[in-house]
Order: C-alpha cells, then structure tokens, then sequence
C-alpha cells in the first residue's frame, strides 16, 4: 500500500512508542479505564512536542496513581518521595537553567504532605512547570480522604462522609497560591466536558511555554476523575466532576502576569582557577619577621590559654588574633570557643593552644595561662591555672584579688586604658600587647601584618596600635 | 597551598567549592549554621546556587534533584535535622545518588542541646532511614580533615555513587585552626546515568522504586556488593604509638583529639597505650582491630560523646576475642584527657 494521506492525529513523539519499562502488556497503560491521568498526559506530551523541547525536558514523577508517568514520556525522568517533588523539581531547574522541568502531582502529594514544598517553590519564583491533579481522593492507596475530598464524601478513611469539625474543609491550592507574589500563571480547569478539555490542554501549553520563556512559577489545576476511586463509572465520573467539584473548586485563571513578568536569569559558573582562589580569599600573608623561640621561658612556651569575660569585650577576638598570629609563625594553633545562648549576652570564654608540636585535646582544662577580663571570669578559670601559671586580669573590671598564690600575676588596667584611648573596645588589645610583651611568643611585626589584613581602616588601625603599645608598657613596668 | 584559620565549618564550605560543589541547600541549625552562612556568602561569588530551603526535608530532597541531574551538590544541619532528612537519605541511597551530607552533632535525644556529643553515630552508620543501605562515614578531628574529607567525600560519592556522610561534632565545627588549602580546584565529571536534560541523557531515570519483588531484591544485592567492596579499599584509619600498645583507645573526631592527649600523658606515666582513629566509621577499620588484637593488644577502649555506639562496632569485629571497654560522656559534656587517663589506670592495674 503506497497510499497518500495527511497525519492530522498522532501519538505525541514526547511519548515513548509503546512501554517497555512497564510490567506486562506494554501495549497500554497501568490507569484504570476512565482515568484523567491519560488525558492530562497527552496534553503535556503534545506541548512538549510543540515547543520543541523534548530532549531539554525532565518530568519529576511523583508518589501515587502517577508514580509510572516515566513508563510513557520520553523525556528525562526523577521519580520523587512523596510531596517532595517540587523540591527535586527546584533541585534539578538550579542545575539546568535551560531544562524544561515538570512536577507532576496528586492531591494527597501536594496540599498534603508536601504543602511546605509547593508553597516555597511557588514563592521563590522556581521556573517549573506545575500540574496538580485533583481528584478528591487518593487513588494508589485505595481512594483515602485526600486534603480535597468534598465535605461529606465517603471515602475508605472518611466512612461517615469528610466532616469539616474533625479533618477540616477541602482545600483551594489554586487560590492559596494565588496569593503568593512570586508565581506567574495560575489557573485551574476541568476535565469534565470537551469545552473544558480544551481549556485544558492551552492551560497546560501555556504553562510549559512560560517556562521555556523563563518567566517564572506556572501553576495549574486541573480537576480530573477517578472512576474507581469514586466507584462510578467514566460518564458518571464526568458528571459527578461537574456536579460536586466546580461548585467548590471554580474553574478559572486565578493569577496571569505571564506577560508583564522580566525573564529570569542564573548566573554563570565560574569554574576558572583564579575566580575561584580569588573568591575564597586563599591568599597567603608574606610574614618576615618571627619571635625568636630560643628567647622564650620555658614555661611561657606552649601555653594552653583561657580567655574568658563578658561578651562584648572581644573575648573570643582576642584567641582568634593569638592563634593567627601563631599560625603565621609556623605554630600549631586551636581556638575553640563557647558557642551557644551565653554568646548572646552574658559571659563568653574561648580555649587557646599555640604549640611547637602537633595538638591533641583542643580543650584547655589545665590552663597555662588565663586571660580575665571580668571578675566572675578570674574567680571561674584562675582555678585551672597550673602551678606557675600566668594569670593576667582586667584589674578595672575585678575588684578582688586573686585568691592562688602559687601563679604569676600580671594586672592592666585593661578598660581604664582603652576608655583613655577612646573606645573601650580595645580593651584586648591592651591586654594582648601585655601578653605577649610578657612572653615574647609573638613577634610584633607579626601581630601588625594580621592586624592589617583585618582592619582595613586606618584609624581603627591605629586606635589598636596605641592599645597594644600601652598594653606592653604596662607589663614591662610589672616585670 | 593557601593557608588559612578557620572554623572546620568554614573549611567544609571552602573545600566543596575546591571540590566543584555547584549547588548547597540548607537551613539553619546550631552548631552547623555557618556552613549554611558561608555557604551563602561564597557560592554566589562563584555564580554557584546557594538556596535556604524551607526544611529539612525540603533541602534533602532539593540535593536529591541536583544529584539527579549529575551535578555536585550538598546539605549540612546538625542531629534534628538528619532526622528529618533520614526520609531523603534513604531515597538518594536508593536510586544510588552522590552527595555530600555534612552532620555537625549536637546533643539529643530531642531538641537536647548544642553541645558536642557523637550520638549520631548509629543513625548515620548503621542507616537512620528505611530500606537496606549503607553511606560512606568520614569522620574528620581537625580543621584540615574538615576541608580534605569535604573534597575527597565528593570524589568517593561519585566514585561509588552514593551519598557520603561528613560526620563530625560542634566542637570541630565550631574549631579554628590552620588549614592549608589546595590550590587546584576540580570539578565533577559527566554522569552516564543522570538526567543532563540533553538528547544524549533523555533516555535516562533516577528512581527508586522497583516493583517486581525479584527486580528490587536484585537491586538491593546489587547494593550490597557494592558495599562489601567499597568496603575493602576505602577504610581509613590513623594510629598514634599502637606498636607497643597493651591497650587502644578507639576514638573518632573530638574524642580523638582528646584521646590523643591522653596517650601522651599515659606514656609518661609508663601506660602503654596507642590510638586507633578511624577516618571512615562505614567501612570500619575492623580487619586492622583485629590485626592489633592479634599483635598482642590486651584491652581496647572505646572513647565516645555518647552512650556507647561505636564500641558496638568494635566488639562485633572482634567478636569476644579481646576486652572491649567503654568510657563515654554524654550532654554535650566531653571526657578531659585527665580523666581518660584515670579510667586507663584503673583498667589497665586490674588487668595486672
């Protein structure tokens, strides 16, 4: 036979010829007869097919009757936990800006237990393609209450009829949705009759070429029969959509700003090596100059410090510059801070280790030094203080003495000074010039280069400087 | 080689962008949160995504979509939230998706508290989610391991196509220490099984449902290989002074460290112990347990911020052959160096 004709019906070349992934009879599909998922399904696949964007398009199968939508669409497929798809739609779109990505759900999927899902990737602005099939009624599980069976319709977990008092009232995504700032197209529509079939199928096309164009959330409704689920038959379906679901759930566009919408755009990735290294800051400090360790006390090297006062008073700044510095001179560093609810407020403390060898327990719990710059602070931690250990304390803010006798105790006017110089702020630094004019563990030229790779401003820069430079007069008075 | 003092959660963020991460979807969570915080200031300069998801759940499932489409993607949160995204983990285990899934432990059970406990172990090594799976564990101890196991994470979660635990306590996170930094980022290869949205990845499907009962237990078998495999060349463990050892602490992250202090102090009291740190807990360094058991080691000692999960590990390798004691802290309260010595010195005069 040669005979000529004209194609004016044809399967959608976005479906699969026939369904090899599919159990058993590959010729047809695993839907009940009567059942709206294969109406909804060609006319995805027509517009696919109309777009052009087969190859570009990914289909997120969801849990429930629709499960296998990936046995008919030849398209990419992610098959999606139950609710989540509108996350592993947002997931795979941030990967692909240019894919075409279609989250495909039911109504216990999405206003049930993936209502948080749908609402965000709605209010983000996720340039997907969303089509919610609401039939009033789980259909996988065996036809359950679904968040928008009707008030008093029977179902296997609603025997008595939906009563609004227990489970509350079918819920309205479309006009939920609508209004959200973020979506661009929102429409439900019906599969109950022809004239509504064919709102349908432009809703649907609508929807993917929004997103083909970039111009953001596209979202529609489509009310769709479950003969089996109901137990009617498929003319019985249709009007039993017409005569229970319209009155409730009223067809229509909910929210169209498809046109006024800017495209969207993604950024490109930077994969080049010097974007990257640039990016993330991994450059290194030319530090020259170095203390000299052969001059440092026996029992100044290696200190095991506490630093401990209110929060506010730079506290956990002071162990970050001490083990920056460290760092900068080839010594093994850890700075380990109180995290939590006492940083908001009340007292902070950190834990600080500057070693010639490799650190083991980050934690300082028999201390070499404590740095105190309150009096609960002193009273607290000068306990842990070693034998000989070095006790230095904020004497403006401690008005006891210390009650060891076996350390070594160096007091500075910490807060009086940096109150002089003209922010109490820098009350560590006054200690710290203190500290390590005391130890000499920390070449000066060193603390200068990472103070200046911090403070990018010169009179901070400066105010500093004067702190530490007092600090160190302080201790080489107390020597 | 760029050097650097960080927090181990800042060195996770920085060794995923090394490591060609293209996309992290989080949400907040002390003592993770500045993975999340830094993740947002330092993927868009790189035109990467950064996303705040609505949930748990929701940033596991986002992963779950990147991974899918063969991209390096990555979640951080800290014990409620792997709870909550146990649902997601299993999925991705399921349909065989690589990623990386940062746990920074905190205390529980329920809310708990913020302090650096272990108590995760179980849910993370032995699966917390349904289904019969297994994930790669690394457990780093230092600021550098945070960004070196980030990086090496990536590559043995395409490797094996699976999703990789980074499991590590608050204390590791909250740590700043030096860490040296590579200085040649990589990048992802292309994924024959994933989903590119081209005409060369049409054909493809992530999914994890088989529904014929033979097909789905051949796909579990098919897991389990894997997992005895992978198994035999990726365990990793690190030692300190074993070779003499009459007993080894067995410790991982901030247990490990203190461990290790407590080594030095014990060798100066003239108590032969070592240190067994393993890197991986799945796969756990059990053949080298046994191998020290073997070489004369008479008691182990497994040291932990929980009550006791991995020492469960330890004696089912060595299956009653050796002494396997327990100490362990919980609440967010860690064992002081001192006080390990302590429980090393009873152990090992009762022995005598």
């Amino acid at each position: 036979m040669n005979a000529k004709y004209d194609v004016f019906l044809e399967k959608p070349k976005s479906f699969y010829a026939n369904y090899p992934r599919k159990t058993g009879n590959i010729e047809i599909t695993h839907y009940c007869p009567g059942c709206g998922h294969g109406i909804i399904h060609k006319y995805i696949a027509e517009a696919l097919d109309k777009l052009e964007v087969q190859d570009k398009t990914i289909l997120v199968s969801p849990v429930g009757c629709s499960v296998f939508a990936y046995y008919y669409f030849d398209t990419g497929n992610i098959q999606a936990a139950h609710g989540r798809a509108p996350a592993v739609a947002t997931g795979v779109k941030r990967s692909h800006p240019d894919s075409i990505v279609i989250s495909y759900q039911g109504d216990g999927d999405l206003a049930a237990i993936g209502t948080a899902e749908i609402i965000h990737a709605a209010n983000r602005g996720e340039n997907i393609s969303v089509f919610f099939v609401n039939n009033a009624i789980y259909g996988m599980t065996g036809g359950q209450m679904a968040p928008t069976t009707l008030e008093g319709q029977k179902t296997t977990t609603s025997p008595y009829g939906r009563n609004p008092g227990n489970e509350g009232f079918p819920i309205r995504v479309a006009e939920l949705l609508a209004t959200l700032k973020a979506p661009v197209y929102i429409e439900r529509v019906s599969l109950h009759d022809t004239a509504n079939r064919s709102k349908a199928r432009k809703a649907i096309f609508k929807a993917l070429k929004n997103q083909k164009e970039n111009r953001g959330f596209s979202f529609v409704e489509i009310l769709s029969q479950c003969p089996t689920g109901w137990k009617v038959d498929a003319p019985t379906s249709y009007t039993w959509i017409k005569e229970n679901m319209v009155p409730y759930f009223e067809p229509g566009v909910k929210l169209d700003r498809s046109e006024e919408a800017p495209p969207i755009t993604f950024p490109e990735r930077k994969w080049d090596t010097a974007s990257i290294i640039q990016n993330l800051g991994l450059v290194n400090l030319d530090i020259k100059a170095r203390a000299d360790r052969s001059a440092i006390l026996e029992h100044h090297r290696n200190p095991r410090i506490k630093i401990a006062g209110f929060g506010g008073q730079g506290v956990l700044t002071l162990g970050i510059l001490i083990s920056g510095c460290g760092m900068m001179e080839d010594y093994n560093v850890a700075w380990l801070p109180s995290y939590g609810p006492e940083m908001r407020g009340g007292t902070a403390h950190c834990h600080v280790t500057v070693s010639d060898s490799q650190i083991g327990s980050p934690l300082v719990t028999q201390s070499t030094v404590c740095i105190a710059m309150n009096k609960p602070s002193q009273v607290k931690f000068e306990q842990e203080l070693v034998p000989g250990g070095l006790l230095i304390r904020n004497s403006s803010m401690i008005d006891i003495p210390s009650s060891r006798n076996d350390i070594d105790i160096l007091s500075v006017p910490a807060s009086e000074i940096a109150t002089g110089l003209g922010s109490l702020k820098v009350a560590n630094m006054v200690v710290l010039g203190a500290y390590l004019e005391r130890t000499g563990l920390i070449a000066f030229d060193t603390l200068d280069i990472v103070l200046k790779s911090m403070l990018k401003k010169a009179s901070l820069l400066e105010l500093n400087s004067r702190a530490i430079a007092a600090g160190r007069e302080i201790a080489r008075n107390q020597a | 080689m760029a050097k650097e003092l960080v927090k181990g959660n800042v060195a996770i963020v920085k060794g995923a962008l090394l490591a060609g991460c293209e996309l992290y979807f989080g949400y907040p969570i002390t003592p993770a949160s500045e993975i999340a915080e830094y993740a947002s200031l330092l993927f868009p300069k790189l035109g990467r995504t950064f996303i705040q998801a609505e949930s748990e759940v929701a940033a596991i499932n986002m992963v779950y979509g990147a991974s899918g489409a063969g991209v390096r993607c990555m979640t951080a949160s800290s014990g409620p939230g792997l709870s909550l995204k146990q649902e997601g983990i299993s999925y991705c285990a399921g349909a065989e998706l690589p990623c990386l899934i940062a746990d920074i432990m905190r205390g529980g059970p329920g809310l708990g508290n913020i302090g650096p406990e272990q108590s995760d172990y179980d849910q993370m090594v032995h699966g917390g989610g349904h289904g019969n799976y297994k994930l790669i564990v690394l457990a780093p101890n230092s600021g550098q391991e945070m960004c070196d196991f980030t990086i090496k994470g990536f590559e043995l979660a395409d490797k094996w196509r699976t999703p990789v635990i980074l499991l590590a306590d608050g204390y590791t996170g909250q740590m700043m220490e030096q860490v040296d930094f590579p200085s040649e980022p990589v990048r992802g290869q292309r994924k024959d099984w994933a989903v590119y949205a081209d005409q060369e990845s049409r054909e493809n499907l992530v999914t994890s449902i088989y529904l014929s009962h033979s097909d789905l237990e051949k796909h579990n078998q098919r897991l389990q290989e894997k997992y005895a495999r992978l198994e035999k060349v990726e365990t990793l463990f690190d030692e300190y002074q074993v070779t003499d050892a009459d007993l080894v602490l067995v410790a991982y992250g901030i247990s490990s460290r203190i461990c290790r202090t407590a080594v030095e102090i014990s060798r100066k009291k003239n108590m032969k112990v070592g240190l067994l740190r393993p890197q991986t807990l799945f796969p756990f360094p059990s053949k080298r347990i046994v191998e020290l058991a073997d070489r004369g080691v008479k008691c182990f000692l497994s040291v932990e911020c929980s009550n006791g999960q991995m020492v469960k590990d330890i004696r089912l390798a060595l299956n009653g052959k050796t002494p396997v004691e327990f100490y362990g802290r919980m609440g967010g309260e860690v064992p002081s160096a001192e006080e390990i010595v302590d429980h090393i010195g009873s152990l090992l005069g009762a022995r005598r």
